[in-house]
């Protein structure tokens, strides 16, 4: 691999953070009514004044303009993403460099969705692959072959087409989903909070498309997540003890699994993670835990080989072999993930960056996982089209 | 109850694909090819992705593909589709070296295995298209 270019590296940090619980709706309550709590939240448990944010990146359910504008801000320095699930990685890693080049000093990143009530999103999705909507290639070269609903289906191929070249096997999926549905058990902000689930439990649930079961995907909700990062310096005269940006990778970029000839059981995690663990200096087997995007059991476990936390092709024997709970060996997404806490579409891929600064600053609670100074976070966009990596630690780790 | 129809395929580019959708009707499959480098490329687009060049061709193919993966569809986004459940939602391999998104049809679904031949057919599905989708290349003996 190329030389790695260091510079950033562990120069600004996360400092603070807020997250308002996932549930499948917030009656009553826009989008930017959430931006505004969740906001208010991270600037005050940063220890900052609001003030003091000159820096804003947010993305695709709104933009950085409305959003400064709603809240009062005058950034010098936003940025707006449409990388979906791969949004808030690569919005920490975007605040890390304008900090470190100058840009600005105190960065929020935020994001989230009100989204209305399930059925008339699931309708108005059907409607649009009836006729209407945006003339997109989906709709020219997949909407008139009957794709099943919202991502299920490039999942699916990609599962199916994992367990055909590594026999991976239906047990070892659901292994993954019933270990994340028990940490979702000890999160107050999960969807699934309280309901513990066996493998034979995922077994039987319906298949959505074979071979995906209903319960290895996540449940499209409402909810809200924003962090704020600032420079080292600054960080170490804050209140809590601060998350360091030691490594990023990414945005990287692939054509997605439905237009592409590569090996769809390979993710761009295969390029994010080598870059962001070289700018780090740390090897996979140095990471203590991991919070990885999680749209589908397929995907998690997939970038875990990708990462190189175990080889290709081994990740079901990984997941039956490892307690990947809080309690475990090797945690992964000790928060639930989206699988056990649920997707708030808008800010799916930013929990996994919050709960990792939660569990490095040892705000965990019940869920505090013992060894917590070495983080990989993994962030996904559309159907494995995107991936930011990024390692985060604690001051042990600089 | 709206009522649901099969949409048709819907281009964000009408100019640029109407030759691969004529060429359905008259029962021929054609797929961009690079003038330059010969790669073939697909979905179809303003530039040839391996050398950027715009100057590709409508290239014949052969129809022969591999299944690479598959999904089987129950519960289908636009319940237009409910009345052919279960069907196969799948990833083919042309022998050309592209890959793309079809229906494979005239199999069952203990018959399918990844990597199993594969030949192109032409379905009419109304509204003047018609659909480029793929069968077993051997009837699997029963
Ligand atoms: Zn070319």
């Amino acid at each position: 691999m190329e030389q790695i270019d260091s510079t950033i590296r562990g120069r600004t940090a996360i400092v603070g953070f807020a997250e308002l619980p996932t549930q499948r709706t917030y009656p009553g309550r826009s989008t930017l009514s959430l931006f505004a709590e969740v906001a208010r939240d991270a600037i005050l448990d940063a220890g900052m004044r609001l003030a003091e944010i000159d820096g804003l990146i947010t993305g695709d359910s709104t933009n950085s303009l409305l959003v400064a504008q709603t809240l009062g801000l005058t950034p010098r320095y936003t940025a707006s993403m449409t990388l979906h699930g791969a949004n808030g990685a690569s919005a920490v890693a975007t605040a890390a460099a304008a900090i470190a080049a100058g840009l600005a000093t105190n960065v929020l990143c935020i994001f989230g969705e009100s989204r209305p009530a399930s059925s008339s999103r699931l309708n108005a999705e059907a409607v649009a692959r009836d006729g209407g909507g945006p003339r997109t290639l989906a709709s020219e070269w997949e909407a008139p072959y009957g794709p099943v609903i919202a991502a299920n289906g490039g999942y699916g191929l990609m599962k199916q087409r994992h367990m055909f070249q590594y026999g991976t096997t239906q047990e070892q999926f659901a292994k993954c989903v019933v270990d994340e549905r028990f940490n979702a058990v000890e999160n107050a902000n999960a969807l699934w909070v309280g309901d513990l689930i066996t493998i034979d439990d995922v077994l039987a649930s319906r298949m959505t498309n074979d071979p995906l079961h209903l319960l290895e995907g996540v449940m499209p909700c409402s909810g809200a997540n924003a962090a704020i990062v600032t420079s080292a310096e600054r960080a170490r005269t804050l209140p809590h003890p601060p998350v360091f940006i030691l490594g990023v990778g990414g945005p990287v970029v692939t054509n997605d699994t439905m237009r592409t000839s590569h090996d769809i059981t390979v993710s761009p995690t295969a390029i994010a993670a080598p870059l962001a663990l070289a700018m780090a200096g740390y090897a996979p087997p140095d990471i203590e835990f991991v919070q990885f995007y999680d749209c589908y059991s397929i995907y998690v476990m997939m970038c875990i080989e990708d990462a190189g936390l175990c080889p290709k092709g081994e990740v079901g024997g990984f997941y039956q072999d490892t307690d990947t709970t809080y309690l475990g060996t090797f945690p992964i997404n000790t928060d639930g993930g989206q699988i056990g806490g649920g997707q708030p579409t808008g800010a799916g891929g930013f929990r996994h960056v919050v709960e990792a600064a939660r569990q490095i600053m040892r705000r965990g609670g019940s869920r505090q996982v013992p060894k917590a100074d070495l983080c990989l976070v993994n962030g996904n966009g559309g159907i494995a089209s995107v991936v930011t990596t990024l390692v985060l630690g604690s001051a042990a780790t600089l | 109850m709206p009522e649901f129809k099969k949409p048709g395929p819907r281009p964000a580019n009408e100019a640029l694909t109407r030759p691969f959708w004529e060429a359905a009707q008259q029962h021929r499959f054609v797929v961009p090819q690079c003038v330059a480098c010969d790669d073939f490329f697909w979905p179809p687009r303003a530039a040839c992705p391996s050398c950027l060049r715009e100057a590709w061709k409508w290239a014949e193919v052969s129809g022969r593909a591999r299944l690479y993966s598959f999904t089987i569809v129950r519960q289908p986004a636009n319940p237009a589709f409910l009345e052919g459940v279960p069907y196969v939602y799948a990833l083919v391999d042309l022998e050309e070296g592209i890959r793309m998104v079809s229906n494979v049809v005239d199999c069952l679904l203990d018959d399918l295995q990844n990597e199993m031949s594969l030949v192109a057919m032409f379905e009419e599905m109304g509204d003047g298209w018609t659909l480029v989708k793929f069968r077993p290349a051997r009837r699997q003996a029963r």
